[in-house]
């Protein structure tokens, strides 16, 4: 299992999940967890995936970066061990 | 499992309250090195140090992708040169020599600072040592990367007073020789008391003898992470100031470990420490100054500052040193004024002196730091200010530092522009009263009594 954790932010509009999970699919990653919320008006998104089948991170990374782009919001890629890090003792 | 809206705390205080690794600083020794002939030393410095440091900046690229944090900068400290010159350097051109191999070295890896063109003479100079203080100006004004720092005083030892007055004097020269840049070497230059084997941050990094062959430190950031967490709490008592302190250097100072170990697991070289500092940039919302104002004071240098200043350093410390396994190097809250928009605004406004900055370094990590003084400031007056300082953390068990830049050909008030994460500064007024009787008395002064403490 390798986990990261994929974010999505910025105004609500038809198809965000669609376009990131069919990328997502494409590319051989699970989905684990998917949580969504909307805060300040804006569409924010968290999944966790496991990416072990994924041999090159930062081209995904990038990737969805771009794929964000194209939808007009933000999506990072980053490995969960910084939240755990962070959030937990 | 992780919730969102930890995930989203923590990409906030990345995105918006500029959150940070400051520093993967990589540690070379290079005793290993030593030669008495000084071409073959040159050739072995630059094996060593393009040898061991040559993954460095990919792999801190790499991790920066990985946990989606920016490391600002990627840096290399070396063995004092003062130790490694002395078989091979006869004259002070020789250790400048030296000072060019380690910029070379520093270009082909792509480091922007190298730490370590330094010399420890907290008792006495050797001959070697005075032949690279002697080198310094020239070594700085002929060098872009290469950073220089002189250890003159510790609590065991006392303050080498010869050592203190030749540094007022070469504070100058190098300010001389670079004043058409605003005498931008001097911000290349750290005069220590106390000065720690293994601090990341410049300019004052050096790889001590104490420490391995080689090993990899962190310097973490996070100013405005501490800001924006306090004012979520103004108003509150000081049990709440200190706690909310507490828990921001916990998570930030985290961040810093976790670098630290995958910059350690990927390199193959031993992790050393985590420094957890607050340090500040010249950024808007980077500001140390900018934390204290929301503690409670109108500015910067007002009244109840150092109170401010000591309690957030202590906090920051005690949040921090559960963060990580092993913490070192200055740790603590900096306190530059260059490099800090809050500080600049204080001395603008009148808020801040160069007497409260002593006062205030008493209490804090570092000491008089990025300060632009004018450039008619006499040497003896720079070897008062830098005496001054170390007694400071002589008596007090703690590191200080003094990075002065007497600006060749500006007066009080003026403007002085260092560019990029060096920022600039007004230059401040020094007392105009001399001390150059007490400077030029010569030999040391001797060690503080560690019983009888009051």
């Amino acid at each position: 299992m390798r986990k990261f954790i994929i974010t999505v932010v910025g105004h609500d509009t038809v198809g965000i999940i669609a376009k990131v999970c069919t990328y997502l699919a494409e590319n051989q990653v699970n989905i684990l967890d998917i949580s969504q919320t909307i805060v300040d008006g804006y569409f924010n998104m968290m999944m966790v995936v496991d990416a072990v089948k994924v041999t090159d991170v930062t081209k995904m990374s990038q990737e969805l970066a771009g794929l964000g782009e194209e939808i007009g919001v933000v999506i990072h890629c980053q490995h969960e061990d910084i939240f755990n890090m962070m959030h937990r003792i | 499992m992780i919730n969102i809206n930890e995930v989203l705390e923590t990409n906030k205080m990345i995105e918006q309250e500029n959150l940070d690794v400051r520093t993967i600083t990589l540690g070379i020794s290079l005793l290993d090195c030593i030669d008495s002939d000084l071409e073959r030393l040159k050739v072995k410095i630059y094996d060593k140090i393009t040898g061991t440091a040559k993954d460095l900046v990919s792999v801190g690229k790499a991790i920066e992708e990985q946990y989606g944090i920016p490391i600002v900068n990627k840096r290399i400290s070396v063995t004092p040169i003062a130790l490694v010159g002395g078989a091979a350097c006869r004259t002070p051109e020789d250790y400048v020599e030296i000072a060019k191999v380690l910029d070379r070295a520093a270009e082909t890896v792509g480091v922007n600072f190298l730490g370590g063109f330094s010399a420890l003479v907290s008792k006495g100079m050797t001959a070697s040592d005075r032949l690279l203080m002697q080198a310094i100006p020239q070594a700085l004004a002929q060098t872009g990367r290469v950073c220089s720092s002189v250890n003159v005083g510790s609590t065991k030892t006392g303050i080498d007073m010869d050592a203190v007055k030749m540094m007022g004097e070469i504070i100058k020269k190098t300010a001389e020789l670079t004043k058409e840049e605003d005498s931008l070497g001097c911000a290349k230059l750290v005069i220590f008391c106390n000065a720690p084997d293994d601090n990341p941050f410049m300019a004052g990094a050096f790889h001590g003898v104490t420490e391995a062959d080689a090993v990899i430190n962190v310097g973490v950031s996070g100013p405005g992470v501490v800001k924006t967490a306090l004012s979520k709490v103004r108003g509150e008592n000081f049990e709440v100031l200190c706690e909310t302190i507490k828990k921001t250097a916990f998570k930030v100072t985290r961040v810093g470990q976790l670098v630290a170990q995958e910059a350690s697991r990927r390199l193959g070289i031993p992790f050393g420490i985590v420094d957890l500092s607050l340090a500040p940039t010249p950024a808007i919302g980077d500001s140390v100054a900018d934390i204290l104002q929301e503690i409670g004071v109108e500015y910067a240098g007002a009244p109840g500052t150092t109170a401010a200043l000591a309690l957030l350093n202590d906090q920051v410390k005690k949040g921090g040193v559960m963060a990580s396994s092993y913490v070192g190097g200055l740790s603590g809250a900096f306190i530059p004024v260059s490099e800090d928009q809050g500080m600049i605004d204080a001395v603008k406004a009148g808020a801040l002196t160069l007497e409260k900055l002593e006062a205030m370094t008493c209490v804090c990590s570092v000491g008089l730091d990025m300060i632009a003084v004018p450039g008619n400031t006499p040497a003896s007056t720079l070897s008062g200010i830098i005496a001054d300082e170390m007694a400071i953390g002589m008596v007090n068990q703690k590191t200080t530092a003094v990075r002065l830049i007497p600006v060749v050909g500006k007066g009080v008030g003026e403007m002085v522009e260092f560019g990029g994460l060096l920022g600039y500064a007004p230059v401040m007024p020094v007392n105009p009263y001399s001390c150059e009787a007490f400077v030029n008395r010569g030999g040391r002064i001797p060690a503080p009594i560690h019983s009888f403490k009051n």
